[in-house]
């Protein structure tokens, strides 16, 4: 989230799409409700279902699954077409007037410098114009041709709301409504919400869905506001946690990327992360990527780590692939070719598309760990549940460790909830049995291996025996001190370099803030972006005042926000160009002559000049892109690709299948249905339900009552055309496999005409297994396919094709 | 005055039910709120508070753990209730279907207690000792690491990666755990690490 939960009771408008708040974010939903009853906020919701969301919109209207970018970019074109801009916003903090290079263009669904061979892009030409000042060139009265807003213009003019009808199945007068209640929101003194989460994320374009998103937001002004902003609302309690620590195949901790290989030394990589202003007096905050990476290392390796050895640079493996993720490595199990997998709270069997190729990945590892306070699928896959989960086991040769863990109750530490609120927790409980943490199982194997490699040696033991482990008690790292470390201290007194008498940090002392990071080996930091986190003066994240001064939503002392505890990012640009706030009754910061001063933590340095210094502190332009240069695989800007299942072919580019850059494996575009194929004429998707988590609830008895087994949504139309009875058995398949489940027929669900075509939606939630209180049933990912998107590699779970048929039920 | 029977009588007459009330969302059905009246005293004379957080969304609801026995004290505890803390800015004291059921997580009849270790082809999970199971696990890391490090690339760049082992990160885990994690896994070269942000 840019902004958070609390935020949301400031906003004029809400718009849910990609998400389905009031299921499965009940708690948070309920500020959707106060700003509603208490400033007379509006809720648009758009989903190919009438869900629990829709059910309290105020207006409500369908799309169908894949199709998101359409609406979006018809959204953008709408607006500029109704002059609905927020003009001095868009001029002043967006990149509308830079000017990109010649030779950039785009035709047919695709960008300059495809090669369809390797599915990929040459992105050299999606860059900005340079001039002889070493700045991007610009122009402000947005009249080059050349420049961001003309591209723009030019790029969203086929998406007319009769194309979003054609490829949404969206009424065109429906789209038009939701415009126009969009466009109001390009007043200053009105706001709009973006609230989101797996329903964009899970596509094989779901970057862009964002994106598209983030741009519209841009352009009515609405990023950086009280009541605005892009909000992701996350899954798990701690996914932001782990995401902003980098547990991710290509990620160090606080958005630091691992190296490649083509970056062979310390000089090389660094090389390209000088993030030099793009235009004058930038603060281009990346710049000081340097000092957030060498305390990083210092944090890691201590001693080890000197300028010398470049900061132990070498001890990081190097990636020869953009990402290792999940998907890349079943492929990789099922080729033979991963020997052992963990999983750490995890249960991938379920939470992976094509679960017959999981089960064969998982069947082909010589050993898997389980660390989990739960059973799970994952751990049992080897287990015969008849048509639930048909293992041959004998012929498993897997060898299989399951290690009891704590859960929430049993634990301390700090999790990050979805406005980046790092917000410390106490143990209630005792384990059950001889359940131990994470930390301290981690620590065994980690003191284990250490022991061995000190003992045999073996291969490239530096990285494990160096690995600073200087905890008080090395078998038990307490969390009171993995937090400092994340946070950051002084290793040594410094002086400052102009007055030597003069102490700025001194040895051992937490530091206060990512300020006063070093890129000298003088301090060192686990994670720059928690800096502040657990300073000299204890632990921020336990801070409980719940005090909330002018009853802005803020609660700048309950627990701490990263970065700096700013509660709203980008908040520079909630006000105008001399710093006054563009709406004077929801005021976040303004200029106050000498320095910023207001609601929230400035994110721009205290004394920077209005005029001076760009909003968007992180980019080396200083404002938001609504071009994003070559910064994402598929595009500076994003086009509407098919899901690579679809009913219809790509309207706008019927030669391109998919997205043009997504990475399908050779057998996996065997298991996706052809464009239209009539075996699988309906239009699957996966969702969740408010009595469930995931795979976790169905250990739960009250949630086993309260939703006790699986079933498949389909309209009274689709029902009618099949004989399909209501609460009668039926089976859905995919080409990857089938399903039985109970059928549900709804109002909920409408037929939608796609391109001349009656398009049926089959909704499939995602919460089954063998394993647990509730009935047996089948996950979704049984049916789904096996591609991600093209920047992250999120599968997509939200979009496939499926047929579906009366049935008698699942015969044991 | 019974004051189970006259709330129940009341939320009969409300036609509240635990699937179709707001109270019913908070997690009070019929027998719940008549409980509810019972425990509140007796829960805040005769257990321990600890605050903490939901472990399923990322609202991440506050929550007010009660137990009898007091782990500051280093004594067992056993946890008899949970329910949404009321100082807290984002749920104020409300929780979901989820939330309201926590304690019957931490209860479950499936949590783990013990480790085991399924053998190749075998049919049944069986009892194995921790320090046995971490020896055998460090032990096939070690093998496997030593097997199959990649030092340097083709062209003789050291890129220091191990692919033949994965490891998949939990998502409910505190941030100091992550941090462990992180450091013990990235220390080992491996690069098939992720977590359920992935997803």
């Amino acid at each position: 989230m840019t902004n958070s939960w609390t935020d949301i009771r400031n906003t004029d408008l809400v718009i849910i799409m990609g998400g389905n708040a009031a299921e499965a974010h009940p708690c948070g939903f309920k500020w959707v409700t106060e700003a509603k009853a208490n400033r007379g906020a509006k809720l648009i919701v758009v989903d190919p279902r009438f869900n629990r969301s829709a059910s309290v919109a105020d207006y409500y209207a369908p799309i169908r699954q894949g199709s998101d970018i359409a609406f979006l970019l018809g959204l953008i074109n709408w607006c500029i077409q109704h002059d609905k801009v927020q003009w001095a916003y868009t001029k002043a903090f967006t990149n509308a007037s830079f000017v990109v290079k010649e030779g950039f263009a785009y035709q047919d669904g695709l960008f300059t410098g495809y090669d369809e061979e390797k599915r990929d892009y040459n992105r050299d030409s999606w860059e900005y114009e340079i001039g002889p000042d070493g700045y991007a060139v610009v122009d402000e009265t947005l009249q080059h041709p050349r420049c961001v807003w003309n591209l723009l213009k030019q790029h969203v003019a086929v998406y007319t709301p009769e194309m979003v009808e054609r490829i949404c199945g969206t009424p065109k007068e429906k789209f038009l409504h939701i415009a126009e209640m969009i466009g109001e929101c390009s007043s200053p003194t009105k706001t709009m919400t973006s609230m989101y989460a797996l329903g964009w994320t899970q596509h094989s374009k779901g970057s862009q869905n964002i994106r598209g998103m983030a741009m519209l937001q841009l352009i009515l002004g609405n990023i950086g506001v009280r009541g605005g902003g892009m909000n992701a609302l996350r899954g798990h309690s701690n996914i932001q946690g782990l995401t902003d620590i980098g547990l991710l195949s290509n990620m160090l901790p606080g958005y630091l990327n691992l190296p490649i290989e083509k970056e062979a030394d310390f000089a090389t990589y660094i090389s390209t992360r000088g993030f030099k202003p793009l235009r004058p007096n930038q603060m281009s905050y990346w710049q000081n990527y340097k000092k957030f990476f060498v305390s990083f290392m210092k944090s890691m390796y201590g001693d080890a780590a000197t300028a010398q050895n470049d900061w132990a640079y070498d001890y990081l493996p190097k990636l020869d692939v953009p990402n290792y993720d999940i998907l890349r490595m079943f492929e990789r199990m099922k080729k033979g070719e991963v020997n052992l997998y963990f999983c750490q709270g995890f249960n991938p069997l379920q939470a992976f598309p094509n679960r017959a190729k999981l089960a064969e990945g998982l069947s082909k590892l010589k050993m898997l760990v389980i660390m989990d306070p739960l059973q799970t699928e994952t751990a049992r896959f080897w287990e015969n549940h008849g048509v639930f989960n048909n293992a041959n086991t004998a012929s498993i040769k897997t060898e299989v460790i399951q290690l009891p863990t704590t859960c929430f109750a049993e634990d301390e530490g700090s999790l990050v909830n979805s406005g980046r609120w790092l917000q410390w927790h106490w143990p209630g409980g005792s384990p059950p049995g001889e359940a131990r943490t994470d930390a301290w199982i981690m620590a065994q194997i980690h003191l284990r291996l250490k022991e061995m490699y000190r003992k045999e040696g073996g291969a490239f033991p530096d990285p494990i025996v160096n690995l600073n482990w200087s905890y008080k008690n090395p078998e038990d790292p307490s969390p009171e001190e993995l937090a400092k470390e994340m946070n950051g201290s002084a290793l040594v007194d410094v002086f400052d370099p102009n007055d030597p008498t003069k102490k700025i940090l001194e040895a051992g002392k937490q530091l206060s803030g990512f300020g006063l990071y070093r890129d000298d080996g003088t301090t060192a930091g686990g994670c720059w972006i928690y800096a502040g986190s657990w300073t000299e003066a204890g632990n921020m994240m336990a801070r409980r005042d719940n005090s909330d001064p002018d009853d802005t939503g803020a609660y700048l002392k309950w627990s701490f926000a990263w970065p700096a505890n700013r509660r709203i990012i980008y908040n520079r640009a909630s006000a105008d160009l001399d710093g006054k706030p563009w709406d004077p009754s929801r005021k976040l910061i303004e200029w106050d002559g000498t320095k910023w001063t207001g609601y929230d933590v400035p994110d721009i340095a205290p004394n920077a000049k209005p005029g001076d210094v760009g909003p968007f502190i992180m980019n080396p332009e200083g404002t938001g892109r609504l071009f994003v240069r070559k910064m994402m695989r598929d595009g500076p800007f994003p086009v509407h690709y098919e899901p690579f299942e679809s009913p219809v072919a790509n309207v706008i580019a019927p030669k391109v299948r998919g997205n043009p850059v997504a990475r399908v494996f050779a057998d996996d575009w065997k298991q996706f249905a052809d464009i239209g194929d009539p075996n699988f004429p309906y239009a699957g998707t996966s969702y969740r339900l408010t009595e469930h988590f995931h795979y976790w609830t169905k250990n739960n008895h009250v949630n086993s009552v309260l939703q006790p087994q699986q079933f498949v949504e389909i309209s009274e139309e689709l029902a009618r055309e099949k004989g399909i009875v209501k609460g009668g058995w039926v089976r859905v398949w995919s080409k990857r496999g089938e399903i039985f489940a109970i059928a549900v027929v709804t109002k909920r669900i409408k037929p939608l005409t796609v391109d001349g075509k009656t398009v049926h939606v089959v909704g499939v939630p995602i919460h089954w297994g063998f394993v647990g209180a509730a009935r047996k049933g089948f996950p979704a990912n049984v049916l789904t396919p096996f591609v991600g998107d093209a920047n992250i590699e999120t599968p997509e779970f939200k979009a496939f094709m499926v047929n579906i048929e009366p049935s008698t039920g699942p015969v044991a | 005055m019974n004051m189970e029977l006259s709330r129940r009588a009341f939320l009969r007459t409300s036609g509240a039910g635990l699937a179709g009330s707001t109270l019913g969302a908070f997690g009070f059905g019929e027998a719940e709120a008549a409980v509810a009246a019972y425990v509140k005293p007796f829960h805040l004379a005769n257990t321990v508070e600890a605050r903490n957080t939901c472990t399923y969304c990322s609202v991440a609801c506050g929550i007010i753990i009660f137990s009898k026995g007091d782990l500051r004290k280093g004594e067992k505890a056993d946890i008899v209730h949970i329910e949404g803390d009321a100082d807290h800015p984002t749920n104020r004291g409300t929780l979901c279907p989820k939330g309201a059921a926590l304690k019957d997580i931490v209860k479950s009849e499936t949590r783990l207690t013990q480790p085991m270790v399924r053998k190749p082809g075998s049919d049944k999970f069986e009892p194995i000792a921790w320090d046995a199971a971490l020896d055998k696990i460090a032990r096939a890391m070690k093998d496997d690491r030593d097997a199959n490090f990649i030092a340097k690339n083709k062209d003789g760049v050291t890129v220091n990666r191990w692919l033949t082992t994965g490891f998949l990160a939990a998502s409910a885990t505190t941030n100091e755990t992550a941090f462990a994690t992180y450091k013990v896994v990235r220390s080992t070269g491996m690069l098939g690490f992720d977590n359920q942000a992935r997803v």
